[in-house]
């Protein structure tokens, strides 16, 4: 059932971008930007992780859980430490992510040759 | 902005651009839309898929097995861009493949092979976050105002 519901939000999200790309007329960089600001309201809200429960993949693949995932790192440092954790607990969630993108970009700029 | 732009124009020239916005060719909006719902959704299914396997072969727990997850399909994707393959299928999916965390990852990589004929310091190193930078600035300011906001109005919370 996961699944199913993984692959419907996660639509919808897609879908949501498509529209800003064609009815709104903006550019990718603004709808990503959009999408991650929607994302960290919606966590600041409580509302993205019961969203993510429901629908596993569908919301955390999208580039909303990103900005949930910036907010969540915020405020569980904020919840340890007090007002300082919101500055060291800002990238301890999305690390993965971003580390990721960073090294295997790099990577591949080493081995790969562009074309042309 | 738009007001402004058509202050400055003669009637002709407001005329000519009315015509011409009747003239321009309708986005495909409901194909596109299709299009974008099919391959997102396909996205995050191959992700779940992902994070199942994690959570049943690597014995992460439901909520953990997010982040190796996002790992990989970013490392997928990585390497469909350098394929060539990711754009071909982005060209097909538009923003199905551009929300997904893959597309940032394909943003990234295109980026830093496209201007490494700069020089790894100021061509990769410069220009890999030319289009995923307003991402992570936005996302972190935007995060910083959440945290600052629920340290203001939710101080029954916050420990320390």
């Amino acid at each position: 059932m996961i699944f199913l519901w993984a692959f419907i939000i996660g639509g919808a999200i897609c879908l949501f971008g498509q529209i800003c790309f064609d009815v709104f007329k903006l550019d990718p960089a603004h709808t990503m930007v959009l999408l991650v600001v929607a994302g960290a309201v919606a966590d600041g809200l409580g509302l993205y992780e019961p969203l993510i429960e429901f629908a596993g993949a569908g919301a955390s693949v999208p580039i909303t859980s990103f900005g949930n995932a910036l907010v969540h790192g915020a405020l569980t440092e904020l919840n340890k430490d007090g007002w300082i954790g919101i500055i060291t607990g800002i990238f301890k969630v999305t690390s993965a992510g971003i580390s990721a993108a960073i090294i295997f970009s790099f990577l591949a700029s080493l081995m790969i040759k562009p074309k042309g | 902005m738009a007001n402004n732009k058509k202050k400055k124009l003669t009637p002709v020239q407001q005329e000519y651009q009315e015509l011409a916005k009747k003239r321009e060719p309708g986005r495909a909006v409901f194909k596109n839309s299709v299009r974008a719902f099919i391959s997102g959704g396909a996205i995050c299914f191959i992700g779940q898929i992902i994070q199942e396997m994690f959570v049943h072969w690597a014995g992460f727990t439901e909520k953990k097995a997010g982040d190796p997850t996002v790992a990989v399909l970013i490392i997928i994707s990585v390497i469909l861009t350098s394929l060539g393959v990711y754009d071909k299928i982005a060209q097909w999916a538009g923003a199905g493949t551009a929300v997904p965390v893959t597309g940032f990852a394909n943003s990234m990589a295109s980026a830093a092979l496209e201007h490494r004929s700069e020089g790894f310091v100021l061509g990769v190193g410069g220009q890999m976050f030319k289009v995923a930078g307003p991402v992570i600035v936005f996302g972190t300011v935007a995060a910083f105002v959440v945290g600052i906001l629920h340290w203001i109005f939710n101080p029954a919370a916050v420990g320390g």
